[in-house]
């Protein structure tokens, strides 16, 4: 999220969770130009509905600049029930309850913030629920 | 009918005792939680702001709702931490929800009242007949400095409240503002704390108001307060919304259900509203509920509800406002993590 022109033409994925599903069942968040299977470029627009189950993660001890304050903190790959394969960072979520295969709800939070007169980034996170 | 058609709350997993805060500054612990009658509070977590708390309140009140966002002709944000200093909070939520493009959006400000001043505008639209849903929404993330008496109560928190004409939950069947120029309790631009006038935040402020307000809704409504099944009203600490309801004639079982105070802390914008919905979650069809807001500068809102018999349909389709405040997930912080969490030290910029 480098700039206000870009956070703005990506508030549809990164608020809302709006996806593509290609032709060959590929389902991508974020937005692609390319099938990766089948290399067209047709898709039609989902909204995912922000459940998914953790495929991998890794807790991060030593953090970009923007990210020292939350650390440690966990980033997880994801696949969401609709078969999307998201990383994003985890929140709201003790240590203990992270494991593969554990369900995650997709809330919305605030990612970093550009400096002190810039542009929060809002965005999408994951918590273990259940 | 025009009242509630969905209500939702939300509440940060965090929390810190009042014992920390008292130990920290050398203040009796026993003292603080009999004196302010305060335990313990919630406190945003790092990624969480009055935009988060007040889109993940709405979610829940929409779930309740059970209508198309795109319904939803205005959405109206009251705080008293709006993230930024210009450009609309409102305009977040709704993107994120998927309301609008077509909607009325503004971000309210009047120190605690201004979520149930966000109610008071969405209902009378709806009322109008201008729309078919409006929503209006109270979300803070207050602050007290450091060693102020305000830190043992400025928390984190919000609520919202969808208003139409179709499966309403909650009637409004009247409406009350009291409002006079009070400097009791006030924050300059630019300045990252309020100041308050102590103890001239009691009688010429919260009381005159609370009452002023309070007197007059009953005496609108002709109704006494033996007739309404719950009362709440704007809990700076735990003794205040007490005293002014038992002056108003309420006894404490009606006001034990939406007093939350004691483990929620004030949550300004949010405070007797995010009450209010504890009370909607336990509250039977016919129910009258009776509810005063207060805001420092100084005014109060005052709402009288009819609970009808949609309530039980919607109580168990999103979050129970007790339940989330008395989640076995929550966190304690200790004092330096809380101070880094609310950033009260001064931080590098990167």
């Amino acid at each position: 999220m480098a700039n206000s022109q870009r956070y703005t033409r990506e508030i549809p994925h990164r608020y809302r969770l709006e996806a593509q599903k290609f032709p060959s069942g590929f389902v991508s968040l974020p937005n692609r130009y390319v099938d990766p299977i089948s290399g067209k470029k047709e898709f039609e627009k989902i909204k995912l509905q922000g459940f998914g189950t953790i495929l991998s993660y890794t807790i991060i001890h030593i953090a970009s600049d923007q990210f020292k304050l939350l650390t440690p903190y966990a980033v997880a790959i994801i696949e969401t029930d609709e078969g999307a394969r998201v990383t994003a960072m985890i929140t709201d979520t003790n240590f203990e309850d992270l494991k593969i295969g554990a369900r995650v709800e997709f809330v919305l939070r605030k990612i970093m913030e550009e400096g002190a007169s810039g542009i929060i980034n809002y965005g999408y996170k994951a918590k273990v629920i259940g | 009918m025009v009242g509630i058609v969905g209500y939702g709350a939300y509440v940060p997993i965090y929390r810190i005792k009042s014992a920390t805060i008292a130990n920290q500054w050398g203040s009796d612990p026993a003292s603080i939680e009999k004196g302010l009658m305060l335990i313990e509070k919630t406190v945003p977590g790092p990624d969480e702001d009055t935009i988060t708390i007040a889109i993940a309140a709405a979610k829940n009140a929409l779930k309740r709702a059970r209508i198309d966002p795109q319904k939803i002709g205005a959405v109206y944000i009251g705080s008293e931490s709006h993230p930024y200093a210009v450009k609309p909070s409102g305009t977040v939520l709704i993107d994120a929800l998927g309301i609008g493009p077509h909607v009325h959006v503004a971000d309210f400000e009047f120190a605690c009242k201004a979520g149930s001043e966000a109610m008071y505008v969405a209902y009378s639209h709806v009322k109008s007949g201008e729309m078919e849903y409006a929503m209006g929404i109270g979300a803070d993330t207050s602050q007290g400095a450091p060693g102020d008496a305000l830190e043992y109560s400025a928390s984190a928190g919000g609520s919202a409240f969808i208003f139409g004409k179709e499966n309403v939950v909650a009637e409004v069947l009247y409406t009350h503002s009291f409002t006079s120029d009070t400097a009791d309790f006030w924050r300059r631009e630019h300045q990252i704390y309020p100041r308050h006038g102590g103890r001239f935040t009691g009688e010429p402020a919260y009381f005159k108001h609370i009452l002023g307000c309070g007197k007059a809704l009953l005496e609108k409504s002709g109704m006494k307060p033996e007739d309404f099944q719950y009362a709440v009203f704007h809990m700076p600490n735990g003794r205040f919304p007490l005293k002014a309801g038992k002056e108003l004639g309420f006894k404490q079982e009606q006001m034990s259900e939406g007093w939350i105070v004691n483990i929620m802390g004030n949550t300004y914008s949010g405070s007797s509203i995010t009450g209010l919905t504890a009370i909607l979650d336990v509250a039977k069809p016919g129910d009258l509920i009776f509810m005063v807001s207060f805001g420092s500068g100084a005014g109060s809102d005052g709402f009288i509800f009819r609970v009808t018999d949609k309530i039980t349909e919607v109580q168990n389709l999103a979050p129970k406002t007790r339940e989330m405040l008395n989640t076995p997930h929550k966190v304690y912080l200790d004092y330096g993590k809380y101070v880094a969490y609310r950033k009260k030290i001064q931080f590098n910029e990167y």
